[in-house]
């Protein structure tokens, strides 16, 4: 069986998955850029003490699942979500909700996930695609960051969403019920409530390491990093950095373009010239994060690597977090009509 | 990020499929465009690759050297840590940790050492003798 439904690709998985869904129930208004806003999709996060992959452990994005929730929410769209501790009904809710016409977003793991390949397949636990069908054995799958559709044998969907490790996904199936009716009113409250969200988030988390706080103290640790962990060990630490930062479905640069182009679309909306000009801000800010990955990419390839190198590294991570603050601070101060 | 400097670096992601970015046009308005992928990129998991290898060299000599059980081998191999492992082998973290050493993990029964080879995908014996199929 297989639904009708059109698969459309995006730059971050979570976006194209709701942006997916919400198409698919009669609400064509929510672009990518709309989705990533309104589900306040900007966050940062350097967790000290912690690893992963054997280094640090940065977060660009909210928890996986909440970009949807928000958008959702702030939309005032009624969600089906469910979580699983046993296999046979995470299956049988998945074929329940097929055989009653809904595709269906599920949070997956990578390791496993056979068409990505191997050099991109980590254990990381916070990927989304869509289930729109099955033919056989396999499952009809709609991955937002591929290009065309591709499928999963029955073992394989089972092995991907209940993956181990952080952030388990434990199955996880969610869907916007049909019915709802979005106006353009709804949308302007929703661009509102998801952008003061997300100054809130960025700006208002009192520890040291979240938000724009959290770039700054990243920007001057990794001045000590070359003294603490020696070349070596720092060059791979800049390079989980910009994986995490740069890869498939994350994103530091790229989510700072989503956010600037949410800002323009969001203008539509409410025809604010500040908008226009702190999308500006964040279009300066995903550049800057990109020069930071070269000057990342020449210490971990060995070109870089004196102490200034580090200090220039650094500097630029504070550069961002000086810029953001601007801008969230403008965002802040907007008198929504 | 100007819709013309999209970087169009082929990486091994690209072969299968394109990215899309978010980019601005020549009015300023933001579009998205498709990217084969990025240099900097390609060369961060580059990076990333050459240090699991040297980790699960590290570890297969810990192995030979009898100062780690083969199961750190395969850890390393398969880019897991304890608390993984434990996850998909159905154990307690501690369990793993204490089955990392080689006069515990020789006491093993073959059940619990069944386990530990069907997440690896091999048998027993491979389990015992580091050998690896590459699939």
């Amino acid at each position: 069986m297989k639904l009708n439904f059109e698969h459309l690709q995006s730059a971050h998985c979570e976006n194209g998955v709701t942006r997916s869904l919400l198409k698919n129930i009669g609400i064509n208004q929510i672009t990518e850029p709309l989705a990533f806003g309104i589900g306040s999709g900007l966050f940062y996060v350097y967790i000290p003490l912690l690893k992963i992959n054997n280094g640090p452990v940065i977060a660009f994005r909210p928890m996986p699942g909440l970009i949807f929730k928000r958008t959702c929410n702030a939309l005032e769209i009624p969600v089906v979500r469910q979580k699983f501790s046993s296999k046979q009904k995470a299956e049988a809710f998945l074929n329940d909700c097929l055989n009653g016409g809904h595709p269906v977003g599920c949070q997956v793991g990578v390791y496993y996930l056979t068409y990505f390949p191997k050099e991109y397949r980590f254990h990381f636990n916070a990927h989304n695609l869509i289930v729109y069908g099955k033919e056989d054995d396999n499952y009809l799958i709609s991955d937002p960051v591929m290009e065309k559709t591709t499928s999963l044998s029955t073992y394989e969907l089972e092995r991907v969403r209940f993956a181990k490790g952080t952030l388990s996904p434990k199955g996880q199936i969610y869907y916007p019920q049909t019915g709802a009716l979005i106006t353009e009113n709804q949308i302007k409250k929703a661009i509102v409530s998801g952008i003061k969200k997300n100054v809130r988030e960025m700006l208002n988390i009192p520890f040291p390491f979240v938000g724009v706080k959290g770039i700054r103290y990243t920007g001057n640790k990794i001045k000590q990093w070359r003294d603490k962990l020696g070349l070596k060990q720092a060059g791979l630490y800049l390079a989980q950095l910009v994986r995490m930062q740069e890869e498939i479905g994350t994103g530091g640069g790229g989510f700072r373009y989503i956010y600037a182009a949410f800002l323009q679309e969001a203008y539509t909306y409410h025809p604010i010239d500040e908008l226009l000009e702190i999308s500006k801000m964040f279009t300066e800010s995903g550049d800057l994060w990109r020069t930071a990955a070269v000057q990342a990419a020449g210490i971990y390839k060995g070109r870089l690597g004196s102490q200034e190198d580090f200090n220039t590294m650094g500097n630029y991570l504070i550069e961002i977090a000086d810029i953001e603050y601007k801008a969230f601070t403008a965002l802040k101060n907007i008198k929504w009509q | 990020m100007k819709k013309e400097d999209v970087p169009q670096d082929l990486s091994s992601l690209g072969k299968i499929t394109k990215e899309v970015c978010y980019a601005t046009d020549k009015s300023g308005k933001y579009v998205t465009e498709l990217s084969k992928g990025w240099d900097i990129k390609i060369t961060a998991l580059d990076t990333h690759w050459e240090e699991i290898e040297t980790r699960v060299s590290i570890a297969r000599q810990k192995v030979l050297n009898n100062e780690a059980s083969p199961l750190l081998f395969f850890m390393e191999k398969s880019l897991m840590d304890a608390e993984i492992l434990a996850g998909y082998a159905g154990l307690w973290k501690w369990q793993v940790k204490r089955h990392l050493k080689p006069e515990i993990f020789k006491k093993l029964s073959d059940k619990k050492l069944q386990r530990y080879a069907e997440v690896f995908n091999v048998t027993i014996d491979d389990l015992k003798n580091i050998n690896v199929h590459e699939a």
